[in-house]
């Protein structure tokens, strides 16, 4: 076995790990504060590549800039669709949240079929052919640059969660919306922001892969699923879960690339994703859904 | 309060019938994470009789009633109905054994029309769907709910819809009927028909172990009480000497209300 | 009612002669996907199990009846039913693993979704199944082996099809079978409390779904020909499938026959205009805004809300 291959594996996928955590993070707290589960996710991340190509090709604007742009225009998305769509079915059954939610896939993933064409596109960054050379690993600069700004915006997002007034009050109505009620929160703008920090979160972590892998909109769905995977894994509702769980399923997939062959790595997830499902569907550290 | 004595007072038997146990319940305990839901519970029930499971809230009743119908595994003990071991049975292997349940918050088939709702219940007996139809249509009208028979179930009222519960239950043709707190969210005419609802089915010969929180109901039911009070049982017997039982006042009020037992 | 239908099904068997090419496939079309609409409607209607990854048992159909044919030579009229046997069978497995598992809802989908793509993923990297180009089936129109030179017998095929597996569903409405299931998808427990084995008729639900699937996967293989994981495995197709009855009416009768008769001219003409103008697949932009307007105002679906309508026309209202 060559180990060279293994260490770089191990750390591509680590690094890579941070935009999962980012996308999964966005992911669950939408599932934890509203019981929503946002099967456009991937779409919207797509979107966000998409965003980042736009800034870069037609303003020049570097994507690890440009990610700002992409959060704020999802977020922005993520409230208007809240508002309009989400909210009206918060209390219907799952089985009509996640047709809706079906439904805004398809809309997203083929719109941007129609705006930019099937067919794989790329975005060339300022840091994008820098390597490291760490021993007889090398690092791409650009999927650390990815890695470190996805960590400090987690970190930003558990920041804000824990230590702010409207963070705090979305634990409160993830908890107990009821009781959230109760002492007064608005509890629909709270989760108008819970969508759309959700959305910000899968709009920057897709700005921040967009130099790094290609993309194209059929992209949308597969991106969903790795996500729902994730956070499955990690323990829906759980942001420490969704972090960690990241990490682990990218390691998974990167070894999984190593060991058998690159074309099978959704094989290693979409496994992983029945095994917990069947033994342990709270995931690591999660409660689990009712 | 806790491990203490209970005390049993056995009423005197019926005249003209030999007594038959239909539930024997020995030993049930439940434990979720750190709480102990139910502690050591027995009970029996003879054919016929209506038992009374009474105490505050959280003394573990509905998961009495959970493990008694196969919803729930006991940690240790067991039930046996008509002799028979229940423990590991699905619930509706449960039912089919002849042992229903009703529900603490009522769950009609919301879509569902009456008549569909008490069909469910009646096809467990009668494969065939019209003559099960008929069944129901007979529950039905057993229960008074006659002129809601096409309605949707979503969209009775509070007394309609423990109504349809109770009509389902019947449906399946039990000989113990467990009832969990039927009368909760009912005034007091709406009680008043469920309780002669109730003493009709018993008399039709359904035995029927009931939770209830209304006590005037319970008492003017019940053959027998049992109480519970953090998981364990702390008094059983007839109604008059339960109500008077100072552990039991103890139980729902708190020690300062206990006085000396009336003789 | 029972006229009506009399007189649609006459209607429909007569149209052939009347109808150009054009017209016949899109019937053909319309046909085959209420079919598999249909065969979904059992589990994902009727017993309320919502599985976004049916295309998974066409798929298993399909590839079976054409490794079958091409390399065994045997019959597709038989393969047909290997093809759906083995579909049943993974139908079964997936039911097994959700239901004993006790898995809901949102797990429910996911899990037959990763069933689904699992086996795309398998299909596109085994060679021995054509990989990613997939299988051909050289046309011969020969009726033995399930081709045929005339459009319209595809059609009388396709119609039988889906008469069939509206029978089939008809007669479990008509029985314990569906009076069970229907208790299932509106409360599970209440069913168990009333004798209901759940797991038993989930399962049998799931038996009977997929293995019609399959079945109708052997006609997707002998009527186009090719076949390619990415397409009779994806999600797309799932859609597809999922979309008619939803849209018509999930745990009706004719909910999945009316979705068909709306989507599928809808999805040509979508699928017209936006190839016209250079974007071909984007037609699931419409079926995406569908699936959102139906959940938002008629989550029912067309049908019931068509009956309920009708209803009080009737009635002078």
């Amino acid at each position: 076995m060559d180990l060279t291959l293994v260490g770089q594996g191990l750390l591509n996928g680590l690094l890579f790990g941070g935009v999962y955590s980012l996308t999964a993070v966005g992911l669950t707290l939408i599932f934890g504060v509203m019981r929503v589960v946002n099967f456009a996710h991937g779409d919207m991340m797509v979107w966000g590549m998409y965003l980042a190509w736009l800034l870069a090709t037609r303003l020049g604007v570097d994507p690890y800039l440009g990610f700002v742009v992409c959060a704020a225009a999802l977020f922005a998305f993520g409230l208007v669709t809240q508002r309009f769509l989400v909210n009206r079915i918060v209390d219907a059954p799952h089985e009509m949240q996640i047709l809706l939610m079906l439904g805004v896939a398809l809309i997203l993933e083929n719109a941007a079929l129609v705006a930019f064409g099937p067919d794989p596109v790329r975005v060339r960054s300022a840091l994008t052919a820098s390597t490291i050379w760490l021993g007889p690993i090398f690092v791409d600069v650009a999927r650390l640059v990815t890695f470190g700004v996805a960590i400090a915006l987690t970190l930003a997002l558990y920041l804000f969660l824990t230590r702010t007034d409207l963070g705090r009050s979305m634990r409160a109505a993830a908890d107990n919306t009821y009781g959230a009620l109760v002492i007064g929160t608005d509890v629909r703008r709270v989760y108008a922001v819970a969508f759309g920090i959700g959305a910000a979160c899968v709009g920057a972590a897709g700005a921040l892969v967009s130099p790094i892998l290609p993309f194209q909109p059929s992209g949308g769905l597969a991106a969903s699923v790795t996500s729902f995977n994730i956070v499955i894994i990690g323990g829906m509702g759980s942001l420490v879960g969704a972090f960690v769980g990241g990490l682990l399923v990218s390691l998974a997939e990167s070894l999984g690339a190593v060991f058998l062959a690159p074309s099978l790595k959704e094989l290693v997830s979409f496994s992983l994703l029945v095994i917990i499902l069947l033994f342990r569907p709270a995931g690591l550290f999660g409660k689990g859904v009712s | 309060m806790r491990g203490g004595l209970t005390w049993t007072i056995r009423d005197p038997p019926r005249a003209g019938c030999a007594p038959v146990t239909l539930l024997e319940v020995t030993g049930l305990s439940k434990r979720f994470g750190g709480l102990q839901a139910v502690s050591g519970l027995s009970l029996s029930l003879e054919t016929g009789d209506v038992l009374g499971l009474i105490g505050p809230n959280g003394a573990g009743k509905t998961t009495a009633f959970n493990l008694i119908s196969g919803f729930l595994g006991p940690d240790a003990g067991d039930v046996r109905f008509d002799g028979r071991s229940m423990l590991g049975l699905k619930p509706h292997a449960v039912c089919r054994a002849g042992l229903a349940r009703t529900f603490q918050i009522v769950r009609p088939f919301p879509h569902l029309s009456v008549l569909d709702n008490v069909k469910v219940g009646a096809l467990g007996r009668t494969p065939v769907v019209a003559a099960a139809a008929d069944k129901a249509r007979a529950v039905i009208t057993q229960v008074g709910l006659d002129a809601k028979m096409h309605a949707a179930a979503g969209g009775l009222t509070l007394a309609e819809r423990k109504r349809l519960e109770l009509a389902r239950a019947l449906a399946t043709e039990p000989r113990l009927l467990l009832l969990d707190e039927v009368m909760a969210g009912l005034n007091p005419t709406e009680t008043g028909a469920i309780v002669e609802l109730i003493k009709r089915i018993n008399r039709s010969g359904i035995s029927i172990l009931l939770i209830e929180h209304n006590m005037r109901a319970v008492m003017s039911l019940s053959h027998r009480i049992v109480v519970l009070s953090f998981g364990e049982k702390i008094a059983e017997g007839p109604p008059a000497a339960v109500a008077n039982h100072p552990k039991v006042i103890e139980a729902y009020l708190g020690d300062e209300y206990v006085h000396a037992p009336q003789a | 009612m029972k006229l009506l239908g009399a007189g649609a099904i006459a209607v429909l068997l007569v149209l052939p002669a009347f109808l150009g090419s054009y017209a016949i496939t899109l019937f053909i079309f319309i046909f085959f996907y209420a079919f598999l609409g249909q065969a979904w409607n059992i589990v994902g209607g009727y017993a309320g199990q919502l599985s976004a990854g049916h295309a998974a048992f066409v798929g298993v159909g399909a590839y079976t009846a054409a490794m079958l044919s091409l390399h065994a030579g045997l019959t597709p009229w038989v393969g047909m039913f290997v093809g759906g046997a083995l579909s049943a069978c993974l139908g079964v497995v997936i039911g097994y693993l959700g239901f004993r598992f006790g898995l809901r809802g949102f797990y429910f989908v996911l899990l037959t979704v990763a069933f689904a793509e699992i086996c795309r993923i398998v299909a596109l990297n085994t060679e021995a199944v054509g990989g990613a180009l997939g299988l051909y089936i050289t046309f011969t129109g020969n009726p033995r082996q399930f081709q045929f030179q005339d459009n319209r017998v595809y059609y009388y095929v396709a119609l039988a099809l889906m008469l069939s597996a509206t029978g089939i569903v008809a007669w479990i409405e008509r029985h314990r079978f569906g009076v069970y299931l229907s208790a299932i998808r509106e409360d599970e427990a209440a069913s168990e409390a009333l004798g209901v084995d759940t797991f038993k008729y989930k399962m049998l639900a799931m038996a009977i779904s997929s293995f019609l699937s399959g079945i109708g996967g052997t006609f997707y293989a002998f009527y186009l020909f090719s076949l390619q994981p990415n397409a009779v495995f994806g999600i797309p197709l799932s859609v597809e499938i999922i979309i008619r009855p939803i849209v018509g009416g999930a745990g009706t009768l004719l909910g999945p026959i009316l979705g068909s008769f709306i989507l599928s001219p809808l999805g040509e003409l979508s699928r017209a205009y936006f190839q016209a103008a250079g974007w071909s697949g984007a037609h699931l932009i419409v079926y995406g805004a569908l699936l959102v307007g139906v959940v938002l105002f008629l989550p029912e679906g067309a049908y019931p809300f068509l009956a309920r309508w009708l209803r009080r026309g009737r009635s002078g209202g």
